[in-house]
């Protein structure tokens, strides 16, 4: 089986922090990992976005034009990829910053999960990218939460590791918003 | 290669060359930074000098090729790296390098251009590395990876081709490649037989015979037997060297042709048209030289249609025509690289369907 998921976002939103932990995540299950990352020159506030595709054997091209799962956190990636995902894939939308009125998307199922609003409740906007992450794992159901758990020692820093419960709560959060 | 998920690691293809690097025994590097491949400098910086190597951020690209051809020159494995601009600059040392039968390696992290061009993943310099570069008609060794582990095993490769040929060797990739994180298992090096490096010059206090490096031949017909020497050894590079890889090739009625990037994004393209029920292929140069030439004329007598795809306006196509049986076909579909130019393998698909279409 190949997975692919595509995040996009504004720099400092944490979108390629999410594309490393899903990765790691990935690895933790013995798949083979892509992980495709393309952002501005600038340090926050540029475009970023990255693509993860992961899979038991060749993970094949790292770049996907219509992606089975994009999580979109911001109004300008939304309005510039949303009509992008596969028909029948899922559009994970952070409905706390972007507008979804008037695009009309059939056959692809469109999440909306207010974000910056979740991670905000649970102490700190920052968090914003471990909400999506949750969603993502809800909706797509590729890779396990254990596994996020153990990918969060891998990818952050050591200093940042008493952080680790405090976003394995806002992912649950993000999960739960994706269930409901 | 089956490995567990614990012997892997997860790291960028720039610091796999680094990584690769320091595993083949590379203590020396020189380099000046430039993007997409600062990556490499700024590991090496980090990990070199604990080695008892040396690392040395050169006040030029100019300088960074001919701090390369001297530590070469005295025996050590050492490295450089770049990208467009900076690989332009490097050409006259690598002219002289190769004039001077010295061995050394050059990772060159291709972006858009000409001139600055832009940061984004190109395949555009294909000429400049497999043409020689510089002046003067010499070849070097140029090596194509199409992931991060085969970044990984290809430096450590160019190391080894690059003793044993006595030329300098290139790593030929791109943003893609040198950016792109992938789960990568960190081999060892090869136990390559090596042949003694007899020729070095390190001062004559350890006894040695004194040697002269040089790329300058004014006897009579010293130049012209230079070139002959080595045209012998392009051809012993060709015919031991050459490497390559064929997906699903046996019954195929299309054959894509791409190297690097381009054949992972073509991988994808291929399953696609494959569930489609078409019979297509790939054939991927791995060896950009020596080109795998005999490779491409024993498929295309079986098959007819290939479809060349680059990050260009097409350069590799020139040496797939040349090595393909006269009766075989060559299309191309290619983008010149820069910004949002990068092809997705939903739009290869649809030219892998026209290019089926029109040969059934």
């Amino acid at each position: 089986m190949r997975y692919d998921v595509f995040f996009a976002g504004y720099g400092g939103q944490g979108v390629l922090l999410a594309g490393n932990l899903l990765s790691y995540a990935a690895i933790h299950e013995g798949k083979n990992v892509s992980f495709f990352p393309a952002y501005g020159v600038e340090k926050r506030g540029g475009a970023a976005m990255c693509t993860v595709v992961f899979a038991d054997g060749d993970t094949g091209s790292p770049v996907v034009g219509n992606p089975s799962v994009s999580v979109l956190l911001n109004q300008l990636s939304f309005d510039k990829y949303a009509a992008k995902v596969k028909q029948g894939g899922i559009c994970i939308v952070n409905s706390s910053l972007v507008d979804t009125g008037g695009i009309d998307l059939p056959g692809i199922d469109v999440v909306l999960v207010p974000m910056n609003q979740i991670a905000l409740e649970m102490g700190d906007v920052r968090m914003v990218n471990m909400v999506a992450c949750g969603a993502y794992i809800e909706k797509s159901r590729a890779l396990k939460s254990e596994s996020l758990a153990a990918a969060l020692k891998k990818a952050l820093p050591e200093r940042n590791h008493k952080l680790i419960p405090a976003n394995l709560i806002a992912m649950e959060a993000g999960a739960q918003a994706a269930r409901d | 290669m089956q490995t567990t998920a614990a012997e892997k690691i997860f790291v960028k293809g720039n610091e796999a060359v680094a990584m690769a690097a320091l595993e083949a025994g590379c203590r020396c590097y020189f380099g000046y930074p430039i993007t997409p491949q600062s990556d490499i400098p700024e590991y090496l910086s980090r990990e070199l000098p604990g080695l008892g190597g040396e690392f040395i951020q050169a006040e030029s690209e100019i300088g960074a090729i001919n701090m390369l051809l001297g530590a070469s020159a005295t025996g050590v494995r050492a490295m450089t790296s770049s990208s467009g601009p900076g690989i332009s600059l490097k050409q006259e040392g690598i002219s002289y390098m190769a004039g001077s039968e010295l061995p050394g390696v050059i990772i060159d992290i291709m972006r858009a251009g000409p001139g600055l061009g832009g940061i984004d993943a190109s395949q555009a310099d294909y000429f400049q590395a497999t043409r020689g570069g510089g002046h003067g008609g010499y070849r070097i060794i140029v090596l194509a990876p199409a992931s991060v582990q085969e970044i990984y095993d290809l430096t450590m490769l160019a190391f080894d081709l690059s003793d044993i040929y006595r030329m300098p060797a290139m790593v030929l990739a791109d943003s893609v490649i040198g950016q792109m994180k992938e789960s990568v298992t960190p081999n060892s090096r090869p136990k390559t037989v090596l042949p003694p490096k007899e020729w070095v010059v390190r001062g004559r206090a350890e006894g040695t015979p004194q040697n002269v490096v040089k790329s300058l031949y004014l006897g009579d017909g010293e130049m012209e037997a230079f070139h002959w020497k080595m045209q012998a050894r392009y051809q012993e590079l060709a015919d031991k060297e050459s490497r390559w890889e064929e997906v699903q090739t046996a019954d195929a009625e299309l054959i894509v042709t791409a190297f690097g990037s381009t054949s992972r994004i073509a991988k994808t393209a291929i399953s696609m048209a494959r569930e489609a029920g078409m019979k297509v292929g790939l054939m991927r140069p791995i060896t950009l030289f020596p080109f795998p030439k005999k490779a491409y004329a024993a498929i295309s007598e079986r098959c007819k249609l290939f479809l060349d795809i680059e990050l260009s306006t097409g350069q590799m196509i020139d040496d797939v025509r040349l090595s393909v049986a006269r009766d075989a076909e060559v299309a191309f579909y290619g983008r010149p690289p820069g910004a949002g130019s990068l092809p997705t393998p939903e739009e290869l698909f649809e030219q892998i369907k026209k290019n089926y279409q029109a040969c059934s």
